[in-house]
């Protein structure tokens, strides 16, 4: 009787918004796999077990029983297993180059019977298990650093194992712990140096070459970035320190420094004030380091370190772009940075892609009639370029519609992590939600041509069993724990 | 502690936050991408849609008794996909397709150089040979399958059912970057009307091109038909043209004016068509179709004898006497002479100070009829005279030329008279400007006296004669002459239907059809003369810088005509040596729908007769 009733307990807290919103985007892919693998050629059935849609089935069928058989398991069993779940999947993914065969570079497919399975799809769950586990039980706190580098030697150990197998897109995945890190205490400013790192490289790169205004010798991307380098350096002392005097001193004097040297080289003599700016750079941490041991003050010295990185990092991104990367790689970060025009080359998938969303219009193509996808202008049009297939045929509605769909999706998750009542469970649900966010953000990113072409899955759209096992997995055991709430509040 | 962890607690707002923001950029940029430009539209559509022309048949051809002349025979096309050649046997396909293997690697280069062939693609099939005949392609055929890669394109060229009317059929050929820029229904590869009607009823003969919208992967394959072929539209044939001309009537033409240079054209009088229209020397019509086309073209253009040109609209010769019946019926009418009243002194030519323009022995002085009947210049010299002198009508000779000039044009010419053929010459007939212009305004009728008999300054093309034989027939009007009967499914045209009054009244018309018919019996026309149907005639020898022209122009019969006929002959001597026998034949062929054997003997004494010409000239 007892479990009888636990089971009825199971599904009525079960969160049946989170499952509507998982058939929803279930029945939404179906619908753009069939788009991308349908040939006008075989108009043949999209049901047929021959044809891409017709696999997704199964595969989506066997998310579905995969759903079920995880909520039928007690949701202690992931907790007490998740350290040799995590050790298991160590070694698959340190054993899978070994075994792998080699598909377009990629050593991350071990071939089992007839299916191709992909480890790294399954590792970010036991990574999440694991990491959760190890800082609910071990109270760890991340805003202690030694606390925070334990977590975050779980996390890069199995990506550096991806990195291996040549898979680099799905390594970065696992930048998504961070937000959880974020979440769980890891200060503010380590995602503050994240972003302005991306703004570095960049603004670095991209206007490297481009002269300022009618100064031909002064390069835009460097003047930009040493003054990005001033200014965020002058807002963390604001920020960070109750002394406004300093702050006021190191803004001023870099405000007006480089518009001295500017209006000098506009007006008088033409010169690269770069070199104002570098020597105003090196006065500026000096002064740091100073108040830092005058005032015993460490905010200082981190402040001084997070300038002196600043520019060490974009100096390095200099040398990284012109003598460490390979020319292919070289010109693929140019041509997403908008330097080059290459419709055939390097910038032709990105090109197609935001010519099949652009022609969608507001309400598409309709089912199955866009031709840009079909027609194979789009590459890998059913798996990382799905989003491509829903702009086309489902227009501006319809992609809007699957967008806001995966936004409710993860506003839901933080919904159901904060009222977990153990840290375990929240840990966890962050770890699912920001692996979700890092993927819709980049694939759907990627196909718009806003972020860099990663070759990662669109949750529950693109085409394959191992990714959407990967997620029905991650999803369903967040549920199951999360079903466990009200069970665990009574005990 | 607690404090700590409440502090966190909010940052699930940064990360919600973060997600929001994302989301948001997103649909902003899909709003951007979908909503504010059509260009990735038009991309998608000018990737995915290949619009293949189906090209209609064109029209066919055929004489006025229905014998077919031109019809669309298939010819073939060899296309070559580069990327499924391959592992061939080059050897054997030069063997197969009787070609070098130097031509074929020439080929292939041309093939994929983009800047000579900018549609290439190495998935999509490229022309590697066309218009391989009929034997040609089946023998190649049943080798095919030795070769991969190599395909079959199905095109239709003209084909000529006999080697006449050269001229007239004209010949299609492909459009250069002129029609294509004139007309935007052509693209590059398209064929048009060159010459002839091909060219003048183009429109009504190419019919309306097809579409049919192709689906198109990235690799230029093709993948189906959009929706089903729900857009597509069908090709609309192009309409058969029937011609005025007898087929039969137009041999005979022909084989008569072998080995000279000169024209006959016959007008059926009541209708204006066109019943004949040769232009000597001719040209196999066959040489202007498939592959030897160019070069055939250019030996064409570069013989002296100028076969291309249709002498009979585009040369432009002095009427020489025929132009004296233009002359006696402007002045009955304009009352200069009286039909049998006025009688003109002629000793041997026309006499006026120092000028004198010569005539052969006859009776003098003569009026009208007999003037004509035996082609006397005295008489239509002092006609002339008389009315650029005759200033009670007329103020001044300028005056009194602009009233001739009106005459002339009222009856075709001086202007293109509109036959539906290119490249009609409007001919020349002068006017007080011209002489005013030529003589600095001091010139009177001794001056232009030689126009009276149709030389000087003026000339007339062949049709024009023949039209000017079918306005005496008509006894005052014409249709402008035309060559096309009728365009399937079309009325004709109210041009080619319509009546050209002349400026002279039909009573005055009945004395100048007496003087042709007296010319017949007892004139210079005797020749033409039978006892099977009433011929009027008028004969020409026309002065030039060689040897005379010979120059016929007639009807038959004097009531109800049923053919008038011009035959102009260069160098033939005088209008009885060629003009008036061939005239003769021409018009008993057509109305008695054969020769009689006598006449089939004399014809094949023509055909056999060759003026000899320089090789400089012309």
């Amino acid at each position: 009787m007892a479990k009888v009733n636990e089971n009825k307990g199971i599904l009525v807290s079960l969160d049946w918004v989170t499952i509507i919103i998982y058939v929803a985007l279930l029945a939404l892919g179906w619908m753009s796999v069939c788009g991308a693998s349908y040939d006008f050629d075989q108009a043949g059935n999209i049901f047929s077990f021959d044809s891409r849609s017709g696999m997704q089935i199964v595969w989506i069928g066997t998310s579905l029983i995969l759903g079920a058989l995880i909520l039928s398991v007690d949701e202690r069993v992931y907790e007490t297993f998740s350290y040799i779940i995590y050790i298991a999947f160590l070694i698959l993914l340190f054993l899978t180059p070994f075994l792998a065969r080699d598909i377009k570079g990629s050593m991350s497919w071990i071939k089992i019977g007839s299916f191709s399975v992909q480890p790294a799809e399954f590792a970010k769950f036991a990574t999440a298990l694991c990491v959760a586990r190890v800082i609910s039980a071990f109270e760890l706190h991340l805003y202690k650093n030694k606390d925070l580098i334990i977590s975050a030697l779980l996390v890069l150990t199995p990506m550096v194992l991806i990195v291996l197998q040549r898979e680099t897109g799905s390594a970065l995945v696992y930048f998504s712990f961070f937000l959880m890190f974020y979440r769980e205490g890891m200060p503010g400013s380590f995602l503050f140096v994240g972003v302005a790192a991306v703004f570095y490289f960049v603004v670095g790169v991209r206007y490297q070459d481009v002269p300022l205004l009618n100064l031909p010798e002064v390069s835009l991307g460097t003047f930009c970035v040493l003054l990005g380098i001033w200014f965020f350096t002058s807002m963390m002392m604001r920020v960070y320190t109750s002394a406004s005097k300093p702050f006021l001193i190191v803004f001023g004097t870099g405000f007006g420094t480089t518009l001295v040297a500017f209006l000098f080289s506009e007006f008088v003599i033409p010169f690269d004030i770069t070199w104002v700016q570098l020597g105003f750079m090196v006065m500026m941490f000096s002064y740091l380091i100073y108040l830092s041991i005058k005032d015993r003050l460490i905010s200082y010295f981190y402040i001084a370190l997070f300038a002196l990185g600043s520019i060490g990092f974009f100096f390095s991104t200099n040398y990284v772009m012109d003598h460490v990367l390979k020319e292919h790689q070289r010109t693929r970060i140019e041509v997403l940075l908008g330097m080059k025009d290459d419709p055939r080359g390097a910038g032709y998938n990105v090109i197609q892609a935001q010519i099949a969303i652009g022609s969608g219009g507001l309400k598409g193509k309709g089912f199955l009639n866009g031709t840009q996808t079909k027609l194979k202008y789009v590459p890998e049009q059913d798996t990382d370029f799905i989003f491509c297939t829903v702009g086309e045929e489902e227009g501006f509605v319809g992609s809007s519609i699957v967008l806001i769909l995966f936004l409710c999706l993860i506003l839901r998750l933080i919904h159901i992590s904060e009222r977990q009542v153990y840290r375990f469970g929240r840990i966890y649900g962050y770890c699912v939600l920001g692996i979700f966010l890092f993927h819709v953000f980049i694939n759907v990113g990627m196909v718009l041509g806003l972020t860099p072409v990663i070759g990662i899955p669109l949750p529950f759209f693109s085409y394959g069993g191992s990714s959407l096992w990967g997620f029905t997995l991650l999803l369903f055991i967040l549920l199951r724990i999360d079903a466990a709430r009200n069970r665990m509040k009574r005990n | 502690m607690h404090n700590e962890d409440l502090h966190l607690e909010n940052r699930k707002y940064v990360l919600g936050g973060i997600a929001v923001l994302v989301i948001l950029v997103y649909i902003l940029r899909l709003f951007s991408l979908q909503l504010m430009s059509e260009d990735f539209k038009k991309n998608a559509d000018s990737n995915a849609f290949l619009r293949r022309i189906q090209y209609p048949a064109r029209g066919s051809i055929s004489d006025r008794n229905g014998t077919l002349l031109v019809y669309n025979q298939p010819s073939y096309d060899i296309m070559i996909v580069m990327n499924e050649a391959k592992n061939l046997d080059t050897l054997d396909l030069c063997q197969s397709l009787g070609i070098t293997r130097e031509w074929f690697d020439k080929r292939i280069e041309e093939i994929s150089d983009r800047n000579k062939n900018p549609g290439f693609s190495r998935y999509t099939q490229q022309i590697f040979m066309s218009q391989l005949s009929a034997e040609e392609f089946s023998s190649f055929q049943e080798k095919m399958f030795r070769f991969p890669g190599f395909y079959i394109q199905k095109r239709s060229i003209r084909q000529y059912a006999n080697d006449h009317a050269a001229h007239i059929l004209g010949d299609v050929g492909e459009v250069g970057p002129a029609d294509i820029e004139a007309d935007d229904y052509y693209q590059s590869g398209d064929y048009i009307g060159k010459l002839g009607v091909e060219r003048s009823y183009e429109t009504q003969l190419r019919g309306v091109k097809g579409t049919e919208i192709l689906l198109r992967d990235a690799r230029g394959r093709i993948k189906g038909r959009y929706q089903n072929g729900k857009l597509d539209q069908a090709p609309v044939p192009g309409k058969n043209l029937t011609l005025s001309i007898d087929i039969e009537l137009q041999a005979l033409g022909e084989r008569l004016m072998k080995g000279k240079l000169g024209s006959i054209v016959a007008i059926e009088p009541s209708t204006g068509e066109v019943l004949c229209m040769v232009s000597s020397p001719t040209y196999d019509p066959h040489l202007m179709v498939g592959r030897q086309r160019g070069k055939n073209n250019r030996t064409l253009m570069l013989d002296p004898m100028k076969p291309l040109l249709n002498r009979a609209i585009s040369g432009r010769y002095p009427p020489g006497s025929t132009f004296k019946t233009s002359q006696a019926l402007t002045f009955l009418q304009e009352g200069i002479i009286s039909p049998t009243g006025t009688s003109y002194p002629c000793s041997h030519g026309f006499h006026f100070g120092r000028l004198t323009v010569g005539c052969h022995g006859h009776a003098a002085p003569l009026p009208l009829i007999p003037a004509i009947a035996t082609s006397c210049n005295g008489y239509f010299c002092w006609g002339l005279y008389h009315m650029m002198s005759n200033r009670a009508k007329y103020q001044n000779v300028q005056e009194a030329m602009t009233r001739w000039k009106d005459y002339m044009v009222s009856m075709g010419f001086g202007y293109q008279l509109g036959i539906d053929l290119p490249g009609e010459n409007r001919g020349m007939i002068p006017n007080a400007a011209y002489y005013d212009r030529a003589y600095k305004g001091s010139w009177n009728g001794v001056t232009i006296i030689s126009i009276s008999i149709g030389q000087g300054e003026v000339c007339l093309t062949p049709l024009q004669i023949a039209n000017l034989g079918a306005t005496i027939a008509n006894r005052g009007y014409y249709i402008t002459p035309h060559v096309v009967k009728q365009v399937q499914g079309e009325e004709i045209d109210t041009l080619y239907t319509k009546k050209h009054y002349t400026m002279v009244s039909p009573s005055n018309y009945e004395y100048v059809v007496e003087g042709m018919r007296k010319a017949v019996l007892g004139g210079t026309c005797t020749a033409a003369n039978t006892s099977m149907y009433e011929v009027c005639g008028k004969t020409g020898t026309a002065q030039n810088k060689g040897h005379d022209h010979s120059v016929f122009m007639g009807f038959a019969p004097r009531e109800k005509p049923k053919i008038a006929i011009a035959v102009y002959v260069e160098n033939g001597g005088f209008g009885a040596v060629y003009g008036v026998p061939i005239g003769a034949l021409m018009m008993e062929q057509y109305i008695n729908g054969k020769l009689s054997e006598a006449s089939e003997a004399k014809a094949e004494s023509f055909e056999n007769r060759h003026i000899s010409y320089g090789t400089s000239i012309r």
